[in-house]
């Protein structure tokens, strides 16, 4: 009863007209920095960090600016989805999945449909996930921290078995794709020995910055998916049959049932992948897709516009992003980029995150929380009130839209990192995407694979570097080896499925002639 | 498209060769280890720097030689398929679009973003779209605007200016 009575407490003054005023003006300016490709939450967090030392001089508390920030970071992980699903391309590295289902929902004129769901799921995932972090705070926090890096990796490698496994794409491009999206995100320098590596034309200059998840993901979404649409369309504007009205929306809310599935599967997974250090929202919606998937009864379905697959991705990202507070606050870990710069923030404001916040910071903790809630009403309120502006956006002519995106991509590659160097590479990598499409290599999977890889590689490293190199340590740990021998038996499905239906064939033929 | 499929798949298998390659390098600084001493499991270090990528570019390569195996058995519909990868209008496309782009890039290192964005849009929208004029300006005008106050004043992300830099003296006289 007494987290119940803090909670409360903290509620109203999260309602206070200042904290109340903050709240919504983080969510509106989250949402835009969200939706616009190439700034994600991190990046209007970190750009915002500085006016919040002007709100804790102005309020005299730390409550305040800290609202502030969560409240861009809620706002941006609705607004991710808002391109993902409108434009096609991904605004924020949390939304790449929502793109798989929300972008063949908009071709078929169902956008309205694919971002209510969007941001409905988006509301019970960060609900779901604010209640779970109100509840089981401490033991939850400690549990993620007993994953080690075999269990982690055994994690990693289940979200690539679920794209082999029950992907309906052609089995060795899927590996390619893969394996390619892997190597991309190991350019650079090793992060254990520190040797550079894959310095392509020996350019330190160049390619010892590594090669960016953005810079691939725009190219692949911005460029090469544009041309291949332009290509496939004809230039006609395939996106300007969508129709919207209030009791469209309406009626898209009603049928947001449909996705009960996605968003449970969402936001259960969301918040336990977000509590692991160094996961935080992007694996955490990518692994929802691929479980979702996994489990759904028509697996074949997603990836061309299946409901469940804009909900779970959705859902997961928003309730990821409470998971990731989790360890932030409870033990100074940060579980995603984000909360690493919130991390920061805190520590400027003077505060001490760790065990000790619950018990000696009562007043920043238990508001901060009720915000949670609160941020998550404004968000989906709003962000269900700007739907019809979105969704104006289809109706542009493909010949206004695509050199837009186009703009949007250059400038947003070079915002994100501020060199041209990664807009020449990004555009390389549009055109090479462009041939890729045309020959139906899956991208997606790279994409994934970038993001993942710098979490893959250290913890295969470290963990065969326990085993002395004996890759047994993935079966023998209770946690690791059951997700271990799910993702090898994923990958070895389509084999499996090849060999059963050859023995089937088989004795129907033995049938046949014992028949005749 | 058939040719295509074999073409790009042989490519594709030779940068996996590539990457194989270069990820065995020795690390400049120690010119003694032998190639490919990395992409192992290294005594009292565990894998080596070349070991991940190394392995990874072995299985793009398998997974090369795999599509190639499906090619030759025509089990796949590219494999089979007797199109042309790009047709009249797709190699227009490729060269107007993927030409515009890069043209797009050249001239941000000449003119800034702020020149490119309206000779793109221009580009785009008059040439390859036909729209009014009218209309054509008024994107190409506001769009530099809105990004000059949403990055370079809002966001403090100073876009590139290139040859255009002096005009903006005076704006950032006002706005910075």
């Amino acid at each position: 009863m007494d987290i119940l009575a803090a909670l409360m407490q903290g509620i109203f003054i999260a309602l206070e007209p200042t904290n109340l005023g903050l709240a919504l003006i983080g969510v509106v300016v989250g949402l835009f920095v969200g939706a616009m490709p190439g700034l994600g939450s991190v990046n209007g967090v970190a750009i915002f960090l500085p006016f919040t030392f002007v709100i804790q001089q102005t309020t005299g508390s730390a409550t305040s600016p800290m609202i502030f920030l969560a409240a861009i970071y809620y706002g941006a992980m609705y607004g991710g989805a808002i391109s993902s699903i409108t434009l096609g391309i991904p605004g924020a590295s949390t939304a790449v999945a929502t793109t798989f289902d929300g972008r063949p929902l908009a071709l078929k004129g169902k956008a309205d449909k694919a971002l209510v769901t969007a941001a409905l799921a988006s509301f019970i995932g960060g609900t779901v996930s604010v209640i779970l972090f109100t509840a089981f705070a401490p033991p939850l926090a400690s549990v993620a921290l007993s994953f080690g890096p075999p269990e982690i990796f055994a994690l990693m490698l289940l979200a690539f078995a679920t794209f082999v496994g029950l992907g309906s794409d052609d089995i060795p491009k899927t590996i390619f794709s893969i394996c390619f999206g892997l190597v991309l995100a190991s350019v650079g320098f090793d992060q254990i020995s520190g040797e550079p590596r894959l310095l392509f034309f020996d350019s330190t200059e160049w390619f010892s910055r590594g090669i960016r998840f953005l810079v691939l993901a725009i190219g692949i979404y911005g460029i090469g998916e544009m041309m291949w649409t332009i290509n496939a369309t004809r230039d006609k504007s395939s996106m300007s049959e969508v129709k919207f009205s209030l009791s469209r929306i309406k009626a898209a809310t009603r049928q947001f049932a449909e996705a009960w599935r996605g968003t449970a599967i969402g936001s259960a997974v969301g918040f336990f992948v977000g509590i692991l250090p160094a996961a935080g929202a992007t694996p955490g919606s990518l692994m929802s897709y691929g479980v979702a998937k996994m489990t759904s009864k028509e697996p074949e379905s997603f990836g061309k516009g299946n409901l469940d697959g804009v909900a779970a991705p959705e859902a997961a990202n928003n309730s990821a992003s409470t998971g990731a507070m989790l360890p932030m606050m409870t033990l100074g870990i940060p579980g995603s980029p984000t909360t690493a710069v919130l991390l920061a923030g805190m520590v400027i404001w003077g505060l001490q995150p760790g065990p000790l916040l619950f018990t000696q910071q009562p007043d920043f903790v238990w508001p901060l929380i009720g915000s949670f809630y609160i941020s998550n009403v404004i968000a989906v309120i709003v962000n269900l009130a700007f739907i019809p502006i979105f969704l104006w956006m289809l109706r542009m002519p493909f010949t206004i839209l695509a050199p837009m995106i186009f703009v949007l991509s250059l400038v947003g590659t070079y915002a994100a990192y501020q060199n041209m160097y990664e807009v020449w590479l990004m555009v390389f990598f549009g055109i090479g995407a462009f041939f890729l499409r045309m020959l139906d290599y899956p991208l997606a999977p790279a994409v994934l694979a970038i993001v993942l890889g710098p979490i893959a590689e250290p913890t295969l490293r470290q963990s065969l570097l326990f085993s002395d190199g004996s890759f047994s340590i993935f079966f023998s740990r209770p946690i690791a080896g059951p997700i271990t021998i799910i993702a090898l038996v994923l990958i070895a499905l389509p084999l499996l499925k090849v060999l059963w239906n050859k023995l089937r064939a088989k004795s129907a033929d033995e049938v046949v002639q014992g028949q005749a | 498209m058939r040719a295509a499929e074999l073409i790009t798949a042989c490519i594709l298998a030779l940068f996996s060769g590539y990457i194989m390659w270069k990820a065995g390098e020795p690390p400049s600084w120690n010119p003694s280890v032998g190639r490919f001493a990395n992409v192992g499991f290294i005594e009292d270090e565990g894998p080596g720097s070349g070991f991940w990528p190394f392995w990874l570019a072995a299985i793009m390569l398998l997974s090369c030689v795999w599509t190639i195996a499906n090619w030759a058995r025509r089990v796949t519909p590219h494999s089979r398929s007797q199109a042309v990868f790009l047709d009249g209008y797709g190699k227009k496309m490729l060269v107007y679009v993927g030409g515009g782009i890069i043209g797009f890039l050249i001239a941000i290192e000449v003119l800034g973003f702020y020149g490119a964005i309206p000779a793109f849009l221009v580009y785009y929208m008059r040439i390859l779209g036909g729209h009014s004029w009218r209309l054509t300006l008024t994107i190409a005008l506001m769009t530099p605007v809105v990004f000059f106050f949403f990055f370079d004043v809002a966001m403090r992300i100073v876009l590139p200016k290139g040859y255009l830099e002096p005009l903006f003296i005076p704006l950032y006289a006002i706005f910075l």
